[in-house]
């Protein structure tokens, strides 16, 4: 039992405390493996994205996707998962600087845009899944319900995680935690990037050339 | 994934006072220091090493019994022991269990007991994530071979092609066991992958920079990459076989304009470095042994480092050389058939560095040297038979046949079982503080060494002669009966061989002569403390000053650097991995017999997300911890 230590005063435990976030390149460990996460993450969904691709004009019947891809209601969503980057880089900003009404603000904002985004997700599908597209109607349904219900699924996660900082923000301390902040925005900016691959390769690309 | 991100969330460096135990939302932290709890709950990267080298040295008997099995059908034509689906499943949880549960957990205990070490670092970056990789890839292990008493286990090989494990052709629940418990190893790997990464950027000692790293160091960092890369692929095939199985999506199936080629794409995309992460750690081992017992320092160094990494680059550059019969047309096969040859070129200089690190040396033929021998020697072989491979042409004959099966187990066993049992050998008197016995050490490997060539070697003739592999027996008139007997006879031997090593294992365990801090006159850090080493490894962070920076500081007379009197941080023990585990586990039982009644399965996988949701929150919210050790005080060893 080792917590017997006890006799340790409070200066060596600061400079063991530097010592634990000891690094050889300087950059934090937490910031590094979530930069190594999002290049496994990339991988991830370039397996989605060319699979959706690969089977894009390949599936059998309808409904096709330049029936019932909706490029206003996305265009809006898309803007609200946007503007939710900027809130995010909102909130780094404001831990950093230990303002802890406005990250409070800001990252409570962030999550509020990220829901709606996903609220848009849900009106989509429903609307789809009307219309007759489901997962086991076509190759289309297939590839873009995985496709995009993986990106959901990253969109959700990290709702609840930036929420979760916004809860813990009035009882725990969020002096150190400007790292933890900074590396969930890095994971929330990689999922709004990688939204628009998709709004671009699957949304967009898909009107080329078709008359309003 | 997620947990995986999750885990950057736990934020909190709470200091509590050192008099009072630390709160986790459970109550106290664990603070058992022996007995199963102590296990449990361990985040020590050496009892973790510990855990996941005994898991799959129990899943590699497994699998030899399974292969064992394989060869007593094969015995005679016309056996009927293990006769069609029974047959399936044999095959396809032998390949499984050898490569996803005893082949990368055994890498991963060197990655975990051999690493920090190596660096002079006290733990890895994240020692509660590594706790976390060890307890799911428990439970997939587990899942999968939970499948052998719930309706059968997976059948559709370990390539798992569809349509054959389609929902079509394959309707129960073999496939997904397979699916399921493939997704959980793949967390735990993503999540080792991403520790070790860190821990190898990150924890590295003053002064040892990128290419005064030893090379088991470098291997691991590059095999690495290669799990971050090479993982997702196979996560979202397994993710688009799952949904065609369960939710009735039509990724791969035919009726529907889906293409069962592109399974093979990505499972190849994949299956391709996944080669080279079973073989790079063998490299990195060997590259340990051999100036260790030849007392020189490693001929070539930057080239074999570079070969390395050039290995991983083009390790996704050659997956198609498996689909050569697949029609993908003559460019494509071109392609993949050059850059299957260039590939060729790192792995033979780094042979020939092997053998001039060995020239003019001053050799000691002890066991580990011996396994190191025999990984030179065997995977060239198994190498050689590869080059033949990508030669489109004569790949065409070869395909499919017991040619490939001689191929590529002189590269798994040949290869990697010979590097990871030398690596066994090499390291056991710093993990237990004992030596192995040298005697039983070189019977065993003789054994294993005449078991293995007459096992695989007359396979080469056998498929040369046209025996398709996968088959569960063949007419008594094919000209096939003698060589199958005599493989049969061998893998008898080669299963002695093992045995003897186990049993070497366990009476050296404590029998064995006590080793000391440096048995072997070791170059690298390990070495430099004592063995079994203390729960801090490093009394004093030392200050790296040269390639093989021991070997030197002993040179030098500089080796032993005394402690310093300040007292040493570590991380707190945590039920929390074990928890996520369980709850994975959850999880993954509820999804595999959703369709069979969505009212009881449904809230069991939800219980099982909720399980992991709980464990994930619990452990963000206690922080790593941390107690102050005093070197002086503490009796070091884990066991």
């Amino acid at each position: 039992m080792s917590h017997a230590a006890a006799a340790v005063d409070h200066q060596h435990h600061h400079e063991e405390h530097h010592h634990e976030e000891y690094s050889y390149t300087g950059v934090t460990n937490k910031k590094v493996m979530m930069w190594a996460f999002l290049a496994s993450d990339c991988m991830f969904f370039g397996t989605l994205i060319s699979t959706y691709i690969i089977y894009h004009g390949k599936s059998l019947t309808g409904p096709y996707p330049v029936e019932v891809l909706s490029i206003p209601v996305t265009t809006a969503s898309s803007f609200v998962l946007l503007m939710s980057s900027l809130l995010m880089a909102l909130s780094v900003a404001a831990v950093n600087r230990q303002d802890i009404f406005q990250f409070r603000l800001w990252i409570f904002l962030t999550s509020v845009f990220g829901a709606i985004f996903l609220g848009f997700q849900s009106y989509e599908f429903t609307e789809f899944v009307l219309k007759g597209v489901t997962v086991q109607q076509n190759l289309f349904g297939s590839t873009f319900y995985t496709m995009t219900g993986t990106h959901g699924l990253h969109v959700a996660i990290g709702v609840f995680w930036l929420f979760s900082w916004f809860v813990y923000s009035f009882f725990g301390n969020m002096k150190d935690k400007a790292v933890d902040i900074e590396v969930a925005g890095l994971y929330w900016h990689f999922v709004d990037i990688v939204w628009i691959v998709i709004f671009t390769v699957i949304y967009l690309v898909e009107f080329v050339g078709v008359k309003a | 994934m997620s947990t995986s991100t999750e885990e950057i969330s736990t934020g909190g460096h709470v200091h509590s006072h050192p008099e009072a135990p630390e709160q986790g939302m459970l109550g106290p932290r664990p603070s058992a220091k022996r007995g199963i709890w102590s296990w449990l709950t361990t985040i020590d990267h050496k009892r973790i090493g510990i855990m996941y080298g005994l898991a799959a040295l129990f899943f590699l008997v497994l699998g030899g019994l399974e292969a064992l099995l394989i060869r007593l059908q094969l015995a005679v034509p016309n056996n009927a022991l293990l006769v069609g689906d029974m047959f399936n499943q044999m095959f396809t949880m032998h390949g499984t269990t050898m490569i996803f549960l005893a082949v990368m957990p055994l890498i991963a205990a060197f990655f975990n007991f051999v690493v920090p070490l190596q660096i002079g670092a006290r733990d890895v970056a994240f020692p509660r994530l590594n706790a976390f990789s060890l307890w799911v890839f428990i439970a997939g292990a587990v899942l999968i071979n939970v499948s052998w008493f719930a309706g059968g286990a997976p059948n559709g090989a370990w390539v798992g092609y569809p349509p054959i494990t389609g929902p079509q052709y394959n309707p129960g629940h073999n496939s997904d066991f397979w699916v399921m418990g493939l997704m959980l190893l793949g967390v735990s790997s993503v999540a080792a992958s991403l520790n070790f990464f860190t821990t190898i950027v990150n924890m590295r000692a003053p002064g040892l920079s990128l290419m005064r790293m030893p090379v088991f160091v470098w291997m691991t960092i590059v095999t690495n990459i290669l799990i971050l890369l090479a993982f997702p692929p196979i996560t979202i095939a397994l993710a688009q076989l799952m949904m065609d199985r369960m939710f009735g999506a039509n990724f791969f199936n035919v009726s529907k304009g889906g293409m069962p080629i592109m399974w093979q794409h990505w499972f190849w995309v994949f299956g391709h470095p996944e080669v080279y992460i079973l073989i790079l750690p063998g490299m990195g081992i060997v590259s340990e042994i051999l100036p260790t017992f030849s007392r020189k320092p490693l001929f070539g160094y930057p080239l074999i480092v570079f070969s390395g990494a050039f290995i991983g680059f083009m390790g996704f550059a050659v997956w198609s050389h498996h689909m050569f019969t697949t029609g993908m047309g003559v460019i494509a096969v071109l392609a993949f058939s050059v850059t299957t040859s260039i590939i060729a070129v790192p792995t033979g200089v780094k042979i020939f560095n092997w053998i001039g690190t060995m020239w003019g040396g001053n050799l000691r033929m002890t066991t580990p040297m011996l396994y190191a021998l025999s990984f030179i020697s065997m995977f060239t072989v198994g190498g050689f038979s590869g080059i033949m491979h990508s030669a489109a042409a004569a790949d065409m004959q070869q395909h499919d046949t017991y040619f490939i099966v001689a191929h590529f187990h002189y590269v798994l066993i040949g290869g990697a079982i010979s590097a990871l049992f030398g690596g066994i050998a090499y390291w056991f008197p710093k993990i237990t503080g004992r030596l192995m016995d040298e005697k039983l050490g070189k019977w065993a490997f003789w054994i294993f060494f005449v078991g293995f060539n007459m096992t695989f070697f007359p396979m080469h003739i056998l498929g040369l002669n046209g025996m398709p592999r996968r088959i569960y027996t063949y007419h008594a008139d094919m000209g096939w009966n003698f060589w199958n007997h005599f493989c049969t006879a061998g893998a008898f031997v080669l299963a002695v061989g093992f045995l003897l090593f186990f049993i070497n294992m366990f009476n050296s365990l404590k029998h064995g002569e006590i080793a000391g801090d440096d048995p072997w006159d070791g170059r690298t850090l390990e070495w430099s403390i004592s063995s079994p080493p203390p729960e801090y490894n490093f009394a004093v962070i030392p200050q790296v000053t040269h390639l093989d920076d021991f070997w030197h500081k002993k040179q030098s007379g500089k080796a032993s650097a005394s402690w310093d009197g300040k007292l040493i941080h570590m991380p707190l023990p945590s039920y929390y991995p074990l928890i996520c585990g369980v709850g994975m586990f959850v999880f993954g039982m509820g999804m595999i017999f959703l369709k069979d009644n969505m009212m009881v399965f449904l809230p069991i996988a939800v219980g099982g997300i909720l399980l992991l949701t709980f464990a994930i929150f619990g452990w963000a919210l206690e922080g790593p911890g941390g107690e102050m050790i005093d070197p002086t005080k503490e009796s070091g060893a884990y066991n």
